[in-house]
């Protein structure tokens, strides 16, 4: 379906964009994708994906907003706080974009749904804040070959990348690429969490949005993908690297 | 044998691997990626891995905050 003429003067930024134009467009409006966590990265990465036109969003958040939340979490507003964080989400991103059909998940993302959530979706993005969570999208991702860009912070550092283990597994071994239990396979038993030891609401701002940018790449099919990369985002010393990361033939869900 | 580690030089054993390099420093590798010539190895490659003169290594701590 072509674009109305409204579409096109919103969209008109990408659709000068010679890597998107028109089609980028119309593959952005017909794409889906699962938010996982609307927290410090889901929050900044869900109003980047709505603003640019992406046709369906999935939002899986089972917490209220808190006013420590506010800090970084720039998707909600002070008259949010108790409210649901989906439902908040969902009135904040249909204002900003009507185009965009937003479907709401009150619960959290476990071993037993997750494999059911992810199936509906074209792309998923996972800014959770805990291992255990990361590690079900991971497999569910991997056994339903779903495309995964996953984000994580602390303190004042961040990490990118995307996982494609999933749609290569069909592929010869040396095409392959990695999922997300090949850099972290077990849960690191010194994981600190954001609550105690903090973070910059703006790096958390630069990794969400980092992760939005990630995936309009996936759908649009353009630029160089991050699978098989990981990019580490260093906010005190504002140094950014990104090196090479492989399957581990070891790998509990994809070795 | 020189290695550098996360920008610092390091004297080391030649043949060490990265699992008993990184005993010898203290770091519990569950806690960490290693990075070895822009490369993050593989964990069930560390008793494999003989570290080499002149290697580059970053030891990057994991975050799992969102």
């Amino acid at each position: 379906m072509a674009l109305t003429p409204e579409q096109l003067d919103r969209y008109a930024r990408h659709i000068v964009l010679r890597e998107l134009g028109g089609p980028g467009q119309q593959r952005l409006r017909a794409a889906s994708v699962l938010i996982v966590g609307a927290g410090g990265l889901g929050a900044p990465a869900a109003l980047y994906l709505a603003a640019a036109g992406v046709g369906r969003l999935g939002l899986v958040d089972h917490d209220a907003v808190a006013l420590s939340n506010l800090q970084r979490q720039v998707l909600f507003r002070t008259s949010d706080v108790g409210r649901a964080k989906v439902d908040a989400a969902a009135d904040a991103l249909a204002d900003l974009n009507p185009d965009v059909g937003v479907e709401v998940i009150l619960d959290r993302l476990t071993d037993a749904d997750a494999r059911g959530r992810v199936a509906g979706f074209d792309l998923v993005l996972d800014g959770t804040d805990d291992f255990a969570t990361r590690y079900a999208v991971n497999a569910a991702c991997h056994a339903e070959a779903k495309p995964l860009v996953s984000g994580a912070v602390g303190r004042w550092d961040g990490q990118v990348a995307t996982f494609k283990s999933g749609p290569t597994k069909r592929l010869p071994k040396a095409e392959r690429l990695p999922c997300y239990r090949c850099l972290v396979p077990e849960i690191p038993p010194q994981a600190e969490t954001c609550a105690r030891v903090g973070v910059v609401g703006a790096l958390t701002g630069v990794i969400g949005s980092l992760m939005a940018l990630e995936a309009i790449k996936e759908i649009a099919h353009v630029g160089d993908s991050l699978a098989g990369r990981l990019l580490l985002y260093d906010g005190l010393a504002a140094e950014a690297r990104t090196v090479a990361l492989r399957p581990d033939p070891g790998c509990p869900v994809c070795g | 044998m020189r290695v550098t580690v996360n920008g610092e030089t390091r004297d080391v054993a030649a043949g060490l691997t990265l699992t008993a390099f990184l005993a010898s420093i203290g770091v519990d590798a569950s806690n960490v990626a290693v990075e070895r010539n822009r490369e993050i190895v593989p964990r069930s490659d560390y008793d494999a891995t003989a570290l080499r003169e002149a290697d580059q290594l970053e030891i990057v701590q994991f975050v799992g905050g969102g």
